[in-house]
Formats: C-alpha cells, sequence, structure tokens
C-alpha cells in the first residue's frame, strides 16, 4: 500500500470524528425539560385537566391541534368545550393560549429541546409581546 | 380469420357511437359538472351582502367601515404606503364608479353617481373562479355560500388572483407583522408568502353576530340569506332596483348594490 501510513492515520481521524458525538454524550442523560404549567389561570382551575390526557397531549397535541384545524377552518365546526370548568374554543389561540399563556416556559422549551420550529407562531402568537 | 384496417376502423367507430348513445352521462354530464362548481338549484343558505350606497354620503362613512374589518382582522395597512402599490393588503376597500362596473357605465348615468365611492369586498361568488382555479383547494365554498381561505394550505401560487376578475385577493409579498398597526390578538395575522381576502366574519358568525363591515355602517350595509324569502335581503333588493359587479361573466356575485338616484345620491 501506497502512503499507507497516512491513509491509516488520515482514516483513525476521519472516525474519530465522525463517531465524536456517539462517544461524547455517552453515559450522559438529556437534561430533562419539564414546561412550567405555572400560570394564573390553570392555578385557578376547578381540576386540573387539559382536552385529552397529558400523556396523550405530550405525545400528540400536534394532531389534536392539525384535527381542530380542519374542523374549524374547513368544516365551520367550532365546537366549545368545557375544560377544568373553563370553556374554551377549538383555538390555538383562543383555546390553547387561554391557560398556556407561558409560550416561552411550556411551549418554547420543548420545541428548543428537541430542536424542532414549528411555524405557528407565525401567525398564531405574537411573541415579541409575550403573551396573549 | 384477419381483419383489415379498413374494418377495424369501421368497426371502432361503431363502437364509439354505441357508447356515446347507451352511456351519455359518461361522456357529457361528468365533464359539466366538473367544470362548473355550481348548481342551478338554490341553496338552503346563500349568505349575501346588500351595499346601499345612498348611506354613504361622507368620506368617514367608508372610513368607519374599512377600519372596523382591517383592525378585526389584522391587516397590514401600512404595506401600500410605504413601499409598492402590488404589497396593499385589502378586505374591503373604497374605489371609484369606472373601475367598480366598468361594463355597466353610461354616459347618461346621474352625475352623483359617476362621482360616488363604492365600496368592494369579496363577492363570495356562487360561482366562484377563485376555487376553480386553487391547485390545493385552500380556497373552497362552504355550504352557507361563503368563499372561505384557508391560509394552511395556502401555497402561494397566486392562480386565485389572476382567477378573481373583483381584485379581491391580496398577496403577502412582504411579511405583515411589521405593517400591522395594532394586533387584534383574538384573530391570527398571516405570513408572507399566502393569499387573503374577506371571509364575511365565518369567526364573527360562529359567535351569532353578523359581519363587522354591516354591524359599523349604520344600514348602509346589510347582511342576509338570499334563499330566505323573508330575509332582511330579499325584501332590499325586492324594493330597490340593485346591481352587481360584471355580471357579464357568470359568477354571480352574492354582494349587490343598491344605486339610487340623483336626489339620493349626494
Amino acid at each position: 500500500m501506497y502512503n499507507g501510513g497516512k491513509i491509516i492515520a488520515g482514516l483513525i481521524i476521519f472516525f474519530a470524528l465522525v463517531t465524536f458525538p456517539f462517544y461524547s454524550n455517552f453515559g450522559k442523560t438529556a437534561a430533562k425539560v419539564t414546561p412550567k404549567l405555572d400560570t394564573p389561570v390553570i392555578n385557578q382551575l376547578e381540576k386540573k385537566e387539559c382536552v385529552k390526557s397529558k400523556d396523550y397531549m405530550k405525545a400528540e397535541h400536534m394532531k389534536v391541534l392539525d384535527e381542530w384545524r380542519d374542523e374549524v377552518v374547513r368544516e365551520g365546526k367550532r365546537g366549545k368545550m368545557i375544560v377544568g370548568g373553563l370553556e374554551i374554543e377549538k383555538s390555538l389561540q383562543n383555546g390553547c393560549l387561554k391557560c398556556h399563556s407561558n409560550v416561552k416556559t411550556f411551549c418554547d422549551v420543548c420545541h428548543t429541546s428537541a430542536g424542532v420550529k414549528p411555524y405557528c407562531w407565525d401567525c398564531h402568537f405574537i411573541k415579541e409581546e409575550g403573551q396573549i | 380469420m384477419s381483419i383489415d384496417r379498413r374494418k377495424f376502423l369501421k368497426l371502432a367507430g361503431l363502437a364509439g357511437v354505441g357508447l356515446g348513445i347507451s352511456t351519455p352521462d359518461l361522456l357529457f354530464k361528468g365533464s359539466a359538472a366538473a367544470s362548473s362548481g355550481h348548481s342551478k338549484a338554490m341553496a338552503k343558505e346563500r349568505l349575501a351582502l346588500v351595499i346601499d350606497i345612498r348611506k354613504f354620503k361622507t368620506e368617514e362613512d367608508y372610513k368607519r367601515v374599512i377600519d372596523a374589518c382591517h383592525s378585526i382582522h389584522n391587516v397590514p395597512t401600512l404595506i401600500a404606503e410605504k413601499n409598492d402599490p402590488k404589497n396593499e393588503v385589502k378586505w374591503i376597500w373604497k374605489d371609484s364608479y369606472e373601475h367598480t362596473f366598468p361594463d355597466q357605465q353610461d354616459e347618461f348615468h346621474p352625475e352623483a353617481i359617476k362621482e360616488k365611492g363604492f365600496l368592494l369586498l369579496c363577492n363570495h361568488c356562487d360561482n366562484p373562479p377563485c376555487v376553480r382555479v386553487c391547485p390545493t383547494k385552500a380556497t373552497f365554498k362552504r355550504e352557507d355560500g361563503i368563499v372561505m381561505q384557508d391560509p394552511h394550505r395556502c401555497i402561494g401560487c397566486r392562480f386565485c388572483m389572476a382567477g378573481c376578475p373583483y381584485g379581491s385577493r391580496s398577496f403577502n409579498y412582504v411579511d405583515p407583522k411589521d405593517y400591522i398597526e395594532k394586533t387584534d390578538p383574538a384573530y391570527p395575522r398571516r405570513t408572507m408568502g399566502v393569499v387573503e381576502k374577506c371571509t364575511l366574519c365565518v369567526e364573527r358568525l360562529a359567535k351569532g353576530l353578523g359581519p363587522a363591515c354591516a354591524e359599523v355602517s349604520n344600514g348602509g350595509i346589510v347582511f342576509g340569506n338570499l334563499s330566505d324569502p323573508n330575509s332582511e335581503v330579499r325584501k332590499l333588493l325586492a324594493s330597490n332596483y340593485a346591481i352587481r359587479r360584471k355580471p357579464s361573466l357568470g359568477t354571480l356575485p352574492s354582494v349587490f348594490y343598491i344605486m339610487g338616484g340623483e336626489e339620493n345620491a349626494g
């Protein structure tokens, strides 16, 4: 093999770099992010509940929003719901954010940690102003 | 037995004619239904606006209506002033007699009407060309006749703007968020790259209210159901001479203009 030493050294450096994220994070647990539920509206709820169970909302809240969107915009079905004694609309802006007014500490913490950038906020929330 | 070319063509021709006679629906009816979105039969509900131009006397009368609509729907009103006129976003606006009724003008119409401004908005056509051309069905006609827009599905191709003969659609060439004077938190704004227009206040109708423009117009704009012969709009149309914009195009607008005469138009 011509230049064998250089090739092998190059390969070792290459694999060291490629696998860097794996061994540098090995054994460490990711920092746990907990969305805060501490808003004035939630604190006053008779019963601490959401439109669906906590686990379902954690994993599938985007599906709920997607279904609501189609029902409201396309089919005109704007049913109201009673959640924890509070009447809310099938709406991100006029529903979810009524309770979860702390977008930065409720929505953004997980989205940032998971590296997702939902474009809901382009239209549905005025981030600069903090709260609705 | 072999078949020569001449015999084959004869048989094929006969088969084609036979298919046409036995199942005319297959050949003709389907294409007719596909080309026109509306049916001749009157729908149970067809929401409409009647604009009585006699009630619009001062500049303030127009401005009040336009501001009411644009403020609750987060319409970026500053874009036209700050940049290019093509950037203007409008849901309801005022324009001249010539621009409103280009094919219904007459040299001998009352001067007062010729000089008048007219409020223009989406006509919520019964046969909406924008709905036919939308490739993603972002624009669609609801059962109550409202031509609705789903910005989530809009890809910004602007076919609907080319299809609409009334200029009722605006494209967000720039991000509108910096040009909204005061954002109403109860209504979403739009993003760059989508088309928007009047929705006949679907969000207010759902709450049992009427459109915002009708509410602040002091009777200048009347909202109602065209399919109900006892509705206020039908009574107004039965007792006044009203016209629609560009009727020759066959779009069947749901916005009517009561013109009135010299004595009323001033």
